[in-house]
């Protein structure tokens, strides 16, 4: 399963000041851990959004603003990309991270390409591999 | 240059758990994303599964503490995104007005960080 | 409450179990011993933390967990005393700290899980044997899930495991990372245990409809891990490199009837275009050394070539021929063979891409693949052959399990 791990941006980031090293160095560490155990697909930092711009989009209408966005509380500073089992082991892995200070970092499972179908829980999704399972080995057989 | 095109639907204000986009979204998606390919352009792309079914990890005083979703004040949640390479926030810019939304829905436009934007002694702190 | 705890020790037990296994393998020098070991410790954290809660460093935890009881067990069993007192100063002198690491911790660990890896795919297990084990001790999978991934009954991986690991003790296969020019053969074994479990996912076992992508992320991530404990083997990256390429297909492999969709006829557009930049990236790390190719790079390389083409028109398939004659050379095969006519056919034209199917005719191994008379038939067909070509369509359609790609031959013969 993939999950994009959303850090939000503060005042700090939206200046553009960096971390200090120590902050840095113990992220640096930590992003190689992730490599280190096949879990990492990519990590991006995002330029404050005075250099970005929104869109808006109503009927036809197209509107665009320059950044930044300062009223919102929902700015991305940046994100990873992680390969894991389950929801859980993404938060386990989170948990990890160098953050501190009242940070929040956002979850978010991603789309796989068969769940533009009906909802399929774990365990629905399980009885389906077993029913397709089932159906090869019967295939194979005739 | 490399830019996020981060897509803020309106649908995801109060999504169900459930939720999948249409089949017509989906179809024009999948034109644009064409559209991207054949371009060039196209780094990568995600859909988000809607707010309700993310979780939140809140670090403070050295301990770390999950919460899951939904997160009832949180507006403007992202719902997806593209990545794609431009020459400069213009064109991504011009990308973004071709995207097939919805009424309400916006479009950030963010420009990724590239390891040469920073100094020395900050890429080797990082490990790079 | 209880589950949302499970859930969460069962994600830490992902993360920690293949280290917790090397680490302690390492200390008693049989796998079998430390799995047990682990699984005690597992125990007692399913049993302690839901009510204290995952402690701040899991993976201590459960380490010195598994030391007490491993010591517990030898001085019950009553082992030889030398031994217990080899232990006794093994376990002692190890010293658990927190992870923000001493290098030197840092590199035992991966030494240790390299030795792992090296034992779960030691040549004297037999191939399925080291699939089982390697997925258990290092995938972290469930006997359940192994079982399901290769479509056998649960017992049966669970006697595979056990008779793999009395095999391993049996054989007195020490605990170690191969040294010198062993490192090389044992490294192959280990890459195709890899490819194997890839494949499973990727295009699975003949007749099976169905991709399973999960397969495929567990084979990434051991490709991945490996990478890392061996940067310095370019094969290793090859292999990683021509995962991920293939994986970015995923999407595009499989049509809306399950019908399995070829490569020139996929939506690009669906191809992940992530997997296909870090397929690249690893590519370049395989290639990097200067030295020649092998041949996980090769197939690395000509899946790179149609990755980097926008459209099939694009493709650089003189390039390609290029690659399939050193991979002819290097790990000939019929299936290469045949890829190597296809590539030529459109690098240079028909009759040179015949020529060489028109070798493969006799092959024993392509008797029954449809794919052989698939591509003769496309050839034909090009260089005006038609009669020939839908003999070769109608005899490719009857050789083929797949209700739909039958239809599509059929219809390939009546257009012919």
């Amino acid at each position: 399963m993939r999950f994009m791990i959303i850090v939000k941006a503060d005042k700090n980031s939206e200046a553009g000041v960096l971390p200090d090293q120590k902050i840095l160095s113990e992220m640096g560490k930590f992003n190689e851990q992730l490599v280190k155990a096949g879990v990492m697909l990519a990590g991006e930092g995002l330029h404050p959004s005075s250099k970005g711009a929104r869109m808006r989009f109503s009927g036809t209408k197209r509107t665009v603003i320059d950044g930044p966005f300062t009223e919102s509380k929902e700015l991305i500073a940046g994100f990873w990309l992680w390969q894991v089992k389950s929801k859980d082991e993404a938060i386990e892995w989170l948990k990890r991270a160098p953050f501190d200070g009242g940070t929040e970092v956002e979850i978010r499972q991603v789309f796989e390409a068969d769940d533009f179908g009906p909802a399929l829980t774990p365990e629905l999704r399980a009885q389906e591999e077993r029913v397709r399972a089932q159906a090869a080995r019967q295939a194979r057989k005739t | 240059m490399r830019f996020m095109m981060l897509v803020i639907p309106k649908a995801y204000e109060n999504a169900k758990a459930d939720f999948v986009p249409s089949a017509e979204l989906v179809a024009k998606m999948t034109k644009y994303n064409e559209s991207l390919t054949k371009a060039g352009v196209l780094l990568g792309l995600e859909g988000l599964t809607p707010p309700v079914r993310a979780a939140r990890v809140k670090f403070s005083g050295g301990k770390a503490k999950a919460t899951d979703g939904p997160f009832t004040e949180a507006k403007e949640l992202v719902g997806g995104y593209w990545m794609i390479q431009a020459k400069s926030k213009q064109e991504a810019v011009e990308w973004a007005t071709r995207a097939p939304m919805l009424d309400g829905d916006i479009i950030e436009v963010r420009q990724v960080q590239e390891i040469e934007d920073f100094p020395e002694d900050v890429r080797k702190a990082a490990g790079r | 409450m209880a589950s949302d705890a499970h859930r969460a020790i069962e994600a830490v037990w992902r993360i920690e179990s293949a280290r917790l296994i090397a680490g302690l393998a390492r200390m008693v020098g049989d796998v079998g011993v430390a799995e047990d070991l682990a699984q005690d410790a597992l125990v007692a954290a399913l049993e302690q933390w839901p009510a204290s809660g995952v402690p701040d460093n899991p993976g201590a935890w459960l380490m010195t967990t598994a030391k007490r009881r491993g010591i517990d067990q030898l001085r019950r069993k009553q082992m030889l005393e030398r031994k217990h007192a080899e232990l006794g100063t093994e376990l002692e002198a190890r010293q658990e700290t927190a992870p923000d690491l001493d290098a030197a911790i840092d590199d035992q660990i991966g030494d240790d899980l390299l030795s792992l890896i090296f034992t779960a795919c030691h040549p004297v297990l037999t191939t399925e044997a080291r699939t089982a084990l390697t997925l258990r001790l290092l995938g972290g999978l469930t006997t359940e899930e192994i079982a399901r991934a290769f479509l056998v009954p649960t017992a049966t991986i669970a006697q595979r495991i056990v008779r793999a690991k009395r095999t391993l003790a049996a054989a007195r296969v020490p605990f170690e990372v191969p040294r010198g020019a062993d490192l090389g053969a044992r490294l192959a074994s280990v890459l195709e245990v890899i490819y194997l479990v890839f494949n499973e996912g990727y295009s699975a076992t003949a007749g099976d409809e169905w991709v399973r992508p999960a397969l495929c992320e567990d084979a990434l991530r051991l490709g991945r891990i490996l990478a890392e404990l061996v940067p310095q083997e370019p094969e290793v990256h090859g292999l990683v490199a021509l995962m991920e390429i293939q994986a970015s297909r995923l999407r595009a492999r499989v049509g809306p009837a399950g019908e399995p969709i070829l490569l020139l006829d996929q939506d690009r557009a669906r191809w992940d275009q992530l997997l296909v930049r870090r397929g690249l990236a690893a590519l370049d790390r395989a290639a990097a050394p200067g030295g020649a190719y092998g041949p996980y790079t090769l197939q690395a390389a000509i899946a790179a070539c149609h990755a980097r083409a926008l459209t099939p028109e694009e493709t650089d398939w003189t390039r390609i021929t290029a690659l399939y004659d050193a991979l002819a050379q290097l790990a000939p095969s019929p299936i290469v063979e045949l890829n190597r006519a296809v590539a030529y056919g459109m690098a240079f034209g028909p009759s040179p891409g015949l020529e060489i199917v028109d070798a493969l005719t006799s092959e024993p191994a392509l008797k029954d693949y449809h794919l052989l008379p698939a591509v003769r038939g496309d050839l034909l067909k090009k260089l005006g052959r038609f009669a020939e070509a839908r003999a070769e369509f109608e005899r490719a359609a009857s050789l083929t399990h797949n209700a739909r790609e039958r239809a599509l031959l059929l219809a390939r013969a009546a257009q012919a």
